[in-house]
């Protein structure tokens, strides 16, 4: 199953964001996007980007780009989620967590967290 | 260049044992220092080598200035002054530590870890007191324990303070443990998927967070810390810490594993001058 996402995600097809929801749905209910993307113990996105349009996005860490204009940056929202769920594809020494590879973050958040930061 | 190998080293276990198969045949100690060198200063040209052996405080002057201010009245002296009386206090059979290690203790601290050819592996300066306790019929510390070698290590430093960090690597087994020592410290590791050099090495001088990331260069200079002033962390209980951070099981402290690490670490900053007990918050 895993390897099958991890073949699906490379390839960066949009496919992947229905698959991902067939997981977890329940587990991730409570959070919306951003909690996740806020949650030290989760995404905790704010330890490496700004996020220059949330006002309570506070003291960033500066090790990624900040994330900004995101729709218009990445019209196929399936790049972006890629991004989330392995960093390592487009660039293999990013300090970026592999979010979905190595399961930090369910497929049910990591649509959560594409679908907040897609809007930034 | 240079910058192109720590990056392929970086590149996680296929382009790592590539590189560590060239480097190998080629890389020596002082050549690994100074690439990591010129890679921190090509990326911040005005922070000196010196002020490496600051840390993270050598990127951000404010926080430097208070860390000057604790340091003229350190809130850790007493634990200090614990580590001298362990120090001075005889062994059952009237022996002192000065009197089984090297150059009475004195100025030895630059010279560790060291690769102990009859044993074939690498000893700590921790090991080498525990060697002299069991030696002279005396029950040997657990290693890292922060309140007895901790403490007696945090007192032995400051006979060694000023010396230049001399870590040697010279044999053919010694070398083997350096390099299984920077292949740990360059391997991603943990669920998020780091390794050491992630944060020291590719983002050392950034924030993560509100954390800034101090080089690998100078980090072995000055140990054990104390954390918010008075909360002793030994070497390899930071190693331990920064393992956590990222998911990762820590090795046991005073495995071949940690040992090797700390071989091949402090060996990135030889020609540093040694530092006793300093604040970290
Ligand atoms: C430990 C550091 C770190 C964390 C944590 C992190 N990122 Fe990143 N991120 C990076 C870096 C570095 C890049 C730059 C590209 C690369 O090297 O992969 C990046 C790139 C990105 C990009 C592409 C930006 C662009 O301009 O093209 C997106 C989108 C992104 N991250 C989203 C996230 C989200 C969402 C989270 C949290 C769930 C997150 N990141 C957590 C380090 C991090
Ligand atoms: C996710 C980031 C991260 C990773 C990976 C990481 N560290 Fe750290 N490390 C930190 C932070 C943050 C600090 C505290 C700020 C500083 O001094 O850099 C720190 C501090 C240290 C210090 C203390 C520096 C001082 O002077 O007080 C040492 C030594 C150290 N790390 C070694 C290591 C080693 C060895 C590894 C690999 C096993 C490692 N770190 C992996 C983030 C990391």
């Amino acid at each position: 199953m895993r390897k099958l996402h991890q073949l699906i995600t490379a390839c960066a097809l949009g496919a992947i964001t229905l698959t991902g929801s067939a997981f977890a749905a329940d587990t991730a209910k409570e959070l919306t996007g951003k909690q996740i993307a806020f949650d030290r113990s989760k995404g905790n996105c704010l330890a490496c980007h700004a996020m220059p349009t949330v006002p309570d996005a506070e003291s960033p860490g500066l090790i990624g780009p900040p994330l900004i204009a995101m729709s218009a940056r990445y019209p196929d929202k399936a790049k972006l989620r890629a991004q989330i769920w392995d960093a390592t594809v487009a660039n293999p020494s990013s300090s970026m967590i592999p979010f979905g590879k190595n399961g930090v973050l369910t497929e049910a958040e990591i649509d959560k967290v594409a679908d907040f930061i897609y809007g930034l | 260049m240079k910058q192109q190998i720590i990056m392929k080293l970086l590149t996680g276990m296929a382009g790592l044992g590539m590189v560590l198969g060239v480097a190998t045949a080629h890389a020596s100690p002082e050549q690994d220092k100074q690439d990591l060198i010129k890679y921190y200063s090509t990326k911040y040209p005005n922070v000196k080598l010196e002020d490496y052996v600051y840390g993270a405080l050598a990127f951000d002057p404010d926080s430097k200035a208070q860390y000057d201010a604790i340091m003229e009245f350190p809130p850790f002296d007493s634990q200090i002054d614990a580590g001298r009386k362990m120090w001075e206090t005889p062994f059952k059979n009237g022996k002192t530590y000065a009197d089984c290690l090297p150059n009475g203790g004195k100025m030895i601290a630059g010279n560790y870890p060291m690769f102990d050819e009859t044993k074939g592996k690498v000893v700590t300066l921790e090991d080498v007191v525990n060697d002299c306790r069991v030696a002279n019929g005396e029950a040997p510390f657990k290693l890292s324990d922060p309140k007895t070698i901790g403490v007696l290590s945090a007192y032995m430093r400051t006979l060694s303070d000023g010396m230049i960090m001399n870590v040697k690597v010279q044999s053919p087994k010694a070398m083997a443990a350096y390099e299984d020592g920077k292949r740990t410290f360059f391997r991603r590791t943990g669920q998020l998927n780091f390794a050491c050099a992630t944060c020291h090495v590719q983002n050392a001088g950034t924030r993560l967070r509100s954390e800034l990331l101090s080089p690998a260069v100078g980090q072995a200079v000055h140990w054990p810390v104390f954390r918010g002033g008075e909360n002793l962390v030994t070497l390899q209980g930071r190693y331990s810490g920064c393992f956590k951070m990222i998911r990762a099981v820590p090795p046991a402290e005073d495995s071949t594993v940690m040992n090797d690490l700390e071989y091949f670490h402090s060996a990135m900053s030889n020609g540093l001058p040694m530092k006793a007990s300093v604040f970290r918050k």
